[in-house]
């Protein structure tokens, strides 16, 4: 132990973050995110291929294993410009499913798909949430049932991102139904071409890729499975942790996009003879903005930095998530308001950005629901 | 980045607490933080006999340099303290000692410093602040409390408002025009002095019936040149580094911190209708809210004092700092109120009153801090004009 407090970004993470930055900037503009908003692939093969060159994939990859060996807050970083980008590719999945590979993947498993995964060769998407719509073990019923070959597997999963671009799902299913929920868990990767898999996409207010996935007597091989058997709801409850400081992380980078955009535009934007930048009530709306994503902010880096250093983070997480999830929610609703009627529009940005806190706001836990997390993980 | 203090700093930290759990057992019967310790005898004597206790430690000053009586440490140690200090609503710190320390650090000359800051860390001083006027408040540039050279003196006349804690204080700084002819926030001077012969307060009494405002009239007080800090028209500069670092402070929310556990435990053993209050899911959630906002504001606590310790301008930062934490603590003791009910409302006297009334005692408090010092609405003009560049008029 025997830290020193130090508040800044590395030399390294700021290259990280420029580079990151110029990339999206010059091959992902906001032509492309519309247009992929309309591709129901939500996949462009060959800006796939440069991420990969950048070492996207592989930054939370060990060297060991072919990729960059970087820590949480440096996939903070970078998921700060996808954010900021409303990058559309299966770059978050992919980076989500890694982390069970790392935390309980066996030693071929990692030499397997991790050197596939930096190469970004590999897509994986997440397949956890069904019908419930929860994120706790008991709403997990789609069930793995041993057989001579192998695992079947049945049930329905629900909110999957990115399963139409997949390669692999990673599936979370009930192989005992007699324990505690948390105790009758066990993950598997699935080839995405399996017999008895089909994928249903379903529109979401982003249009980001999700789908509907039914598993219909799916026939896995028992060296899919990742981990111990029953044994998959500690490893899903860390990667939930991670996906929703993940996920608070690109809610900074679109919030911070709005913020600097609307200052830009208060300053532009003359009514009555003056910017309205000189209102009051304008001047006022922003600070707040800036002011409560200021505050949100580092609730999140606190959290990323006890995940970066494999300390507990149950409370710090769902404090992240619940507070920017509605400080980004608030930004863009006053963001719209700032603009006016242009910023209600689809050829408006900020429409892209509204949308997308939305969106945000449910995926690894609601506010309500970490809310009650923290009340509970505070004693009450 | 890092969030982890260096094993010196937490050892540190473990030494304020070991004090100030000790110096909170002293505390008067209801006593609810430092707002409460000009009010009474009682509760002065008590501040007095902490202050003198910090000072001797050396803790009033701990990022000062060493020849001004400081103890040459960083102001993360300051932070520490300060956040330990408040969480145990221990009085530790004399009124406005932060914005005149800060003032006389920046802008005062070496004899200055000398002669002020060693008698300031031994907790020598009182300070009572001669800032705002009846007609300048929010728009403190606006004051007309003039200051005319008359020999080695100035001559200073007008009047003072909100002059918190000058009944028990002995020294006063005044910020006066100097000069009419300049644009208005250039024609400025921060003087320092003595109490003495031309200075009257009067009581200016709270909504609770408290004794911490006055009014002040200024009536040819004389103060020598020697005690003009800054530059003659600088003043307004020397106030702003002042204001700056008083508003980015930790305080406000190590205190309503702790201010907001009192509420948990409440909850968790008060029944309402047959079920304890932490059951219900509407209070759950309203007190989760407020254990992430306090999270958010002592982060963000850090981050400002993280900033000044690189050297950076954190005029907008700091706004935001103090504006947010006070808004908050207000927050806190509406909410406390709402939940309490009709006990919420019972004042110390009762033995009824749960926590001897405080939080009705903070809901009125704490509607003065969102203006003390600069109002809400200030500080997000400061934000606005300083953070965001937006234009002024």
């Amino acid at each position: 132990m025997g830290g020193s407090m130090n508040l800044d970004f590395t030399e390294e993470q700021e290259i990280l973050r420029r580079t990151a930055r110029d990339f999206l900037a010059k091959e992902f503009p906001k032509t492309l995110v519309r247009e992929m908003e309309e591709d129901a692939s939500g996949f462009r093969a060959d800006i796939w291929k440069k991420m990969a060159e950048l070492g996207w994939m592989g930054l939370i990859v060990p060297e060991d294993y072919d990729g960059i060996g970087g820590g949480f807050i440096d996939l903070l970083v970078l998921l700060e410009e996808t954010g900021r980008a409303c990058l559309v590719a299966p770059f978050f999945s992919t980076t989500i499913c890694t982390f069970p590979l790392l935390d309980a993947g066996s030693e071929d498993q990692k030499k397997i798909f991790l050197p596939r995964i930096a190469a970004g060769e590999e897509i994986f998407a997440l397949a956890l949430t069904e019908p419930t719509a929860s994120y706790d073990a008991a709403g997990v019923t789609t069930k793995a049932t041993g057989e001579k070959k192998g695992y079947l597997i049945n049930g329905t999963k629900l909110f999957v991102h990115d399963a139409q671009a997949a390669h692999h799902l990673l599936c979370v299913a009930r192989t005992n139904f007699q324990s505690p929920p948390e105790e009758g868990i066990s993950l598997f990767f699935v080839d995405a071409g399996s017999q008895g898999l089909k994928v249903v996409s379903l529109p979401t207010i982003a249009d980001d890729k999700q789908n509907e996935v039914v598993f219909d007597n799916v026939l896995v091989p028992e060296g899919n499975m990742i981990g111990e058997l029953n044994g998959g709801w500690p490893v899903v409850r860390r990667l939930l942790e991670r996906a929703s400081v993940a996920k608070c992380a690109e809610m900074i980078g679109g919030a911070d996009w709005v913020v600097e955009n609307c200052i830009a535009y208060a300053k532009e934007r003359v009514q009555f003879g003056k910017p309205i930048g000189s209102f009051g009530i304008i001047q006022h709306y922003l600070a707040q903005m800036w002011t409560e994503l200021g505050h949100a902010r580092w609730l999140v880096y606190y959290a990323g930095w006890l995940l970066d250093r494999g300390l507990p983070c149950a409370r710090e997480a769902a404090t992240a998530k619940a507070r920017m999830s509605e400080v980004y929610r608030h930004c863009t609703r006053m963001g719209v308001q700032i603009l006016g009627g242009i910023g209600t529009t689809r050829e408006h940005d900020m429409g892209l950005y509204y949308r997308r806190a939305r969106q945000a706001l449910p995926l690894f836990g609601s506010p309500d629901s970490c809310r009650e997390k923290l009340a509970h993980e505070i004693g009450l | 980045m890092d969030f982890e203090f260096t094993p010196e700093q937490e050892e540190k930290r473990e030494d304020f607490t070991a004090f100030c759990k000790e110096e909170a057992k002293r505390a008067p019967e209801g006593w609810i933080g430092g707002m409460a310790a000009e009010e009474t005898d009682e509760g002065w004597a008590y501040h007095r006999s902490v202050v003198e206790k910090v000072a001797a430690k050396g803790w009033l000053c701990l990022p000062w340099p060493k020849e001004y009586g400081g103890q040459g440490h960083g102001p993360i140690e300051q932070l520490i303290f300060s956040e330990v200090a408040a969480y145990y609503r221990v009085p530790a710190i004399p009124m406005h000692f932060m914005t005149v320390a800060a003032g006389i650090l920046m802008y005062g000359s070496e004899e200055q410093k000398k002669e002020w800051l060693p008698k300031m860390a031994r907790a020598e001083i009182n300070w009572a602040e001669g800032l705002s006027e009846p007609n300048a408040g929010s728009d403190l540039a606006a004051l007309t409390t003039t200051a005319i050279a008359d020999g080695d003196d100035y001559v200073i006349n007008g009047q003072k408002v909100w002059t918190s804690g000058a009944h028990r204080a002995d020294h006063i700084f005044i910020l006066a025009r100097t000069d009419p002819n300049l644009p208005r926030h250039k024609g400025l001077t921060f003087f320092v002095n003595r109490i003495g012969p031309g200075i009257e307060f009067r009581p200016l009494i709270f909504m609770n019936r408290s004794h911490l405002y006055n009014e002040t009239f200024i009536d040819d007080f004389r103060v020598s040149k020697r005690n003009i800090i800054g530059k003659l028209n600088q003043g307004w500069y020397v106030m702003m580094a002042g204001r700056n670092f008083a508003r980015a402070n930790i305080s406000l929310a190590a205190a309503g911190k702790r201010d907001l556990e009192d509420l948990i435990e409440y909850c968790k053993q008060t029944q309402e209708g047959g079920e304890f209050l932490a059951k219900k899911p509407l209070i759950r959630q309203r007190l989760a809210d407020f254990v992430i906002d306090y999270e958010a504001a002592l982060k963000f606590a850090y981050h400002v004092c993280w900033l000044q310790t690189k050297g950076k301008d954190v005029a907008a930062e700091a706004a935001a700092c103090g504006y947010y934490a006070n808004e908050l603590n207000l927050r806190l003791a509406n909410t406390a109120m709402e939940i309490m009910g009709l006990y919420g409302t019972l004042k110390g006297g009762s033995k009824w009153a749960p926590f001897c009334g405080k939080f009705q005692e903070l809901s009125q408090w704490s509607s003065g801090f969102t203006i003390a010092g600069g109002t809400t609405e200030i500080r997000k003009n400061v934000i606005a004009w300083t953070g965001l560049g937006l234009p002024r008029d």
